[in-house]
């Protein structure tokens, strides 16, 4: 069982002291939720736990701990960003032991809660299906049905890169069935896609949660926050709400593994991975290349080279 | 109870808030999209949600915008205008608001309007609007205003309070302001059978809200703790966003910023949040909260030992949001009871 050799694997490395700290999950204090975990003893394996709720990119907090040698727990997104972070040189990979886990692909919280016919007091895996209580109800979904879009048609849910796999690899999902929330914006007109973007982004509360919850958005000062020059204002103006998103979207070429925090981290629900999502498919299409998935093949915008593809500039 | 309560048919509901429209601006929660919903102008009754336990933003913003014109200012033949945003046009109705966020608009109450200074366009809304409230029949798991001097059906702060009865609303008054209302067509009378119903609720909801949070302590537990290596672990899992003090009904953080352009401009106060780290950066360069361990401390004290010194009571009302929106699972119960058991 994964959770088991997991907790296994943490104990041994902190019995050794190789590592100052492990971060993986923990048991959420919500139906429906898992935690953010950070262990630094033994003793404290036992408290690891996985399952399909453990829907953060735990890449994010390396930022966090950058000076410290940690154990992390990823999943194929997850592993994709630590990858594309140590191309970025934000730190060497020799200071961390990932421990990956071939991932089953997360469940969407939200839309289980929408399912339902009231608060939910209690939600359990059981087989392919979450078993969610409630004070009148007690319902079994079938876990497939209510994934995250992120997750659905991921296409790389076994980590790329890990020092040790808890577990067989799954079998991938093929290019074709990926990205289904870029085809449903593709099928718009340019003014429906305009519509769908300005109404999305009218909701936006400029918490930052999308970017906080983001392994890549890791500016010293991000554009937003800086006043000489000042790029954009702080208050609600559409204007300034659609120009935010664009811009978070657009520093995210070649460089988001698709692992859809962003999305998950909005308070609000808007929807932002079918930009990101559209990013990534264009640079595969364009300059053949992914994120996250080799560590020694660097980002396309950060890289020049005479034979780079050049028609789609006019 | 000085007044005798009333009823409002739901079949009416469209109806009264196209009268209030007529007399008011008349702010209210409103779905944006599925499970989204915030306190807003309204413009057509139609938008009118009261299904939601509580919007994401908080009832502060009837009062307290997240982004808001201080005034503006020009350039006119070599002279300076300046043009005031302070008056408040019409008088406003706040309607179906729960007692959480009511409750927290006191706490606000005592900062807006402080003996130090006072805050006029927060008080002109203020003085300018009439609350009706809305109680809370089915408290969520993550409420707990019982335990933070609230209740679910808690009336301090409302003119008018409304209990949801299934087909109708009870309608009880309980200021002059609120009273003001009772002549409104729409309010039918009452009989026996709506009162014991309405008691019937309230006594249901009250024995579902969790007042077994314990916080007693914690002012003083808080002196103690400024330095130590409680908030390192206490910090580890947030991220570092806006979500918890942007939804909080208490936090009332605010920056001033001129938008200008040439020779016209405003003066615009927007939100701020203490868990930014932009928010104490100071112009040297030098930031005296420089991580995440002295910005969760920070927001912490703010609600539980620094407002309880300045005001009395603690800037916390238990509406859960904090909770339930959090990309961490940062659970302010859990680090509560931990301080408390330290």
């Amino acid at each position: 069982m994964i959770q088991q050799r997991i907790r296994e694997k943490a104990k041994e490395l902190l019995s050794k002291k190789e590592l100052d700290l492990i971060i993986g999950f923990g048991e959420g204090t919500l139906p429906l939720r898992a935690s953010p975990l950070f262990i630094r003893n033994p003793e404290e394996a036992d408290r690891l736990i996985w399952n399909s709720f453990c829907e953060n990119n735990l890449a994010t907090y390396l930022h966090k701990f950058n000076r410290f040698k940690v154990g992390l727990v990823v999943k194929g997104c997850d592993s994709r960003s630590v990858i594309a972070l140590s191309l970025e040189k934000r730190f060497e990979l020799d200071r961390l032991f990932l421990i990956g886990v071939p991932c089953q692909r997360m469940v969407d919280r939200r839309r289980v809660k929408k399912a339902v016919p009231g608060e939910i007091l209690h939600a359990r895996e059981e087989g392919d299906k979450i078993i969610v209580k409630g004070e009148n109800f007690e319902i079994a979904l079938k876990r497939d049905d209510f994934l995250y879009p992120s997750c659905q048609a991921c296409i790389h849910r076994n980590p790329a890169k890990a020092n040790i796999l808890v577990a067989d690899p799954v079998e991938e999902f093929s290019l074709a069935e990926a990205f289904p929330d870029v085809r449903e914006f593709e099928r718009m007109s340019p003014g429906e896609r305009w519509k769908f973007f300005e109404k999305e982004s009218s909701r936006c509360i400029r918490c930052y949660a999308c970017r906080e919850a983001c392994p890549m958005c890791y500016c010293a000062e991000c554009f937003v926050d800086s006043s000489n020059p000042k790029w954009i204002e702080k208050g609600l103006a559409p204007s300034d709400l659609e120009f935010y998103h664009m811009v978070r979207a657009y520093h995210q070429t070649g460089r988001c593994s698709g692992c859809g925090a962003c999305e998950r981290a909005c308070p609000m629900e808007i929807r932002l991975t079918y930009l990101t999502q559209k990013l990534n498919q264009d640079v595969k299409e364009l300059f053949e290349f992914e994120t996250g998935i080799d560590s020694d093949n660097r980002p396309p915008l950060s890289t020049y080279d005479t034979d780079d593809r050049q028609e789609f500039i006019k | 109870m000085k007044w005798n309560p009333a009823k409002l048919e739901k079949k009416d509901l469209g109806a009264f808030f196209q009268d209030l429209m007529g007399k008011y601006d008349l702010y209210a929660p409103v779905r944006l999209t599925e499970g989204v919903s915030v306190y807003k102008k309204i413009d057509d009754p139609g938008e009118v949600d009261l299904s939601n336990p509580n919007p994401q933003k908080p009832l502060k913003e009837v009062f307290f915008s997240q982004s808001e014109v201080m005034f503006r200012y020009e350039k006119v033949e070599k002279r300076d205008r300046v043009t005031s945003t302070e008056d408040v046009q019409r008088e406003r109705v706040a309607l179906g608001a729960r007692p959480c966020d009511i409750q927290a608009i006191f706490l606000l109450d005592q900062v807006f309007s402080g003996k130090d200074y006072t805050d006029v366009y927060y008080l002109q809304k203020r003085k300018r609007t009439t609350i009706i409230g809305l109680a809370c029949n089915a408290p969520l798991t993550t409420c707990f205003c019982s335990s933070m001097d609230g209740g679910p059906f808690v009336r301090r702060g409302s003119d008018l309070f409304l209990i949801d009865l299934g087909k109708a609303y009870l309608v009880e008054f309980l200021t002059e302001k609120g009273e003001a209302f009772s002549r409104n067509p729409f309010f039918k009378e009452v009989d026996k059978a709506d009162i014991n119903l309405a008691n019937e609720i309230e006594e249901r909801a009250l024995k579902k809200a969790d007042a077994s949070l314990s916080v007693e302590g914690i002012e003083k537990r808080l002196d103690e703790m400024s330095e130590s290596p409680f908030w390192d672990r206490a910090q580890e899992k947030c991220i570092g966003c806006r979500v918890c003090t942007y939804l909080c009904p208490t936090c009332h953080c605010f920056d001033i910023a001129d938008e200008a352009l040439n020779e016209r401009g405003q003066r615009v106060r927007n939100w701020d949040s203490c868990l930014s780290a932009l928010y104490s950066l100071e112009t040297s360069g030098h930031n005296p909260r420089p991580t995440g361990r002295e910005r969760t401390r920070q927001r912490l004290m703010h609600k539980f030992n620094y407002f309880p010194k300045n005001f009395g009571p603690m800037a916390c009302v238990g509406c859960g949001r904090c909770i339930i929106y959090c990309p961490a699972n940062f659970d302010i119960r859990q680090t509560l009871k931990e301080i408390i058991a330290k």
